[in-house]
């Protein structure tokens, strides 16, 4: 079980929590400009590194907002929240 | 105090040779799907200067891992073509390779637990039966027939509405399997070499020929990825993309018990797959953990979450022990169909994002991979499970029949 860093209500239990993905993804600026490959880009790949991580989490069952956090995918120890 | 002698040990069943520094090919990854690839290269092409690299021991990852479980009962064409090409493969897998995998034809249930898992049951058992897949729709009653500890009465918070069958499914032993190749492909004179990881590729412009290893750099005239939770890692290091997340997938066994379960259960909706080993543990597979990961190991609520589904489904489970959890890394796609095929590097190929599901499609994955890096083209079974279906969209969403259970 992680325990997860909210930056609002403090170290809580996983269970309370939402997965995001990878953080910093953004919508694209102008989406009619994209081609077929950029849109995949956009839609289906996203980074899967081993080591360290930005993503996504949202306390679901807490204050129920987005934060962003980094973590190493390999001891799932967080470096940070944000 | 007498002395205690061990008993002789057994005939190895492969060598533990040095790598050469060059091969014909060179297969990165040494569990079931790269150990069958290697085989059918020699065996049906005829191309045995050969490596399996693989950096743990043979077999150690998620072939020693999952829960076993083969089926083919696959919703669209394209799945249903490579898993049940599988499917005849084992068959008669033992007879080809000449050794015991305990392969079980026990049959899968998939259980359905709402009016919308009934509509898509019955649609998918329509669409095997129109891909020469065995698969019938049973009801409550019939369900209760095939697997009479199964609490099928209408009081349980999601009640049992019915199920489809797939009498040719089963389970197999799965480090059987992966010996059973290995052994096959040895006297092909196959090297198959462990503690020898994979760290990048040798290149001469777009072309792989090699890869460096912590043994030093090994030549290839061709290379093929078989890295499973670990292909994303291996693929950067040329530099391609592959639209993968890996992430844990746990799974449990109890102690041994008395033969009490005659087959294998998969419910998508309260989620358990769970089937009784031969030699007699109920073996179990959870969901994967949400997050991103490369730890072999997965969060206690996910198990406990497993465990309570089982047993509102399986009463009598309540006094079984757990015994032991584990956790692999599953590569998993968008679309929940794996990659099998060309990619933007000449002789380079990959199979990768099996996800939850890859045992299954041991001999199959072995079958199409050895073709396409034999021949530099997709077999026909494969060509539709290219990298490039991300781009052209022609993805092969299996959600519903393959993301959850396995």
């Amino acid at each position: 079980m992680l325990l997860i860093r909210c930056p609002w209500c403090g170290e809580r239990e996983e269970t309370e929590f939402r997965y995001g993905g990878q953080a910093h993804v953004a919508y694209p600026a102008d989406p009619e400009s994209l081609s077929d490959q950029d849109w995949a880009e956009y839609l289906f790949f996203r980074d899967n590194p081993k080591g360290l991580f930005a993503e996504r989490w949202v306390h679901a069952d807490g204050c129920r907002r987005w934060f962003n956090t980094v973590r190493h995918t390999g001891t799932s120890e967080f470096e940070g929240t944000r | 105090m007498n002395q205690r002698h061990l008993p002789e040990h057994p005939d190895f069943l492969w060598a533990n040779p040095e790598p050469k520094r060059r091969y014909d090919v060179v297969i990165v990854g040494g569990g079931g799907h790269g150990l069958a690839t290697a085989y059918y290269l020699a065996r049906y092409h005829g191309i045995s200067n050969v490596a399996v690299l693989e950096r743990g021991w043979l077999a150690g990852g998620n072939m020693a891992r999952n829960t076993t479980i083969i089926r083919s009962n696959y919703l669209w064409d394209e799945s249903a073509a490579i898993y049940e090409h599988a499917l005849k493969l084992w068959e008669t897998l033992e007879d080809d390779l000449d050794y015991d995998v305990l392969f079980s034809q026990r049959g899968v249930l998939n259980l359905a637990h709402t009016l919308q898992d009934v509509r898509d049951s019955v649609r998918r058992v329509n669409a095997n039966k129109l891909n020469g897949v065995d698969g019938e729709w049973l009801t409550p009653e019939e369900v209760a027939k095939i697997c009479p500890i199964l609490n099928t009465s209408p009081d349980t918070r999601y009640p049992v509405l019915g199920g489809t069958w797939q009498p040719r499914a089963g389970i197999a032993k799965h480090d059987h399997v992966a010996w059973a190749f290995a052994r096959q492909a040895d006297a092909y004179g196959i090297d198959l070499i462990q503690h020898c990881e994979v760290t990048g590729f040798l290149r001469d412009g777009d072309r792989v020929v090699g890869v460096d290893t912590n043994r030093g750099p090994i030549r290839a005239g061709r290379v093929g990825l078989a890295a499973a939770g670990h292909s994303s890692v291996l693929a950067d290091t040329v530099g391609i993309r592959l639209p993968l997340q890996s992430h844990p997938l746990q799974a449990l066994v109890s102690e041994l018990l008395e033969p009490i379960h005659p087959t294998v259960v998969m419910s998508n909706h309260v989620h358990v797959y769970v089937s009784q080993a031969h030699k007699g543990e109920l073996v179990m597979g959870a969901g994967i953990d949400t997050y991103n990961s490369y730890g072999q190991r997965g969060s206690v609520h996910v198990i406990e979450d497993q465990m309570a589904a089982a047993l509102e489904l399986f009463p009598i489970f309540a006094g079984a022990h757990l015994i032991r959890t584990w956790g692999g890394i599953v590569d998993v796609t968008p679309d929940a169909s794996p990659i099998i095929g060309l990619t933007p590097l000449e002789n380079l190929f990959v199979n990768c994002g099996w996800g939850t599901g890859g045992f299954k499609a041991t001999p199959g994955v072995g079958w199409v991979f050895a073709h396409t890096i034999a021949t530099g083209e997709p077999h026909p079974l494969n060509e539709p499970f290219s990298l490039t279906r991300f781009t052209s969209g022609a993805l092969i969403d299996e959600h519903g029949a393959a993301a959850v259970a396995h």
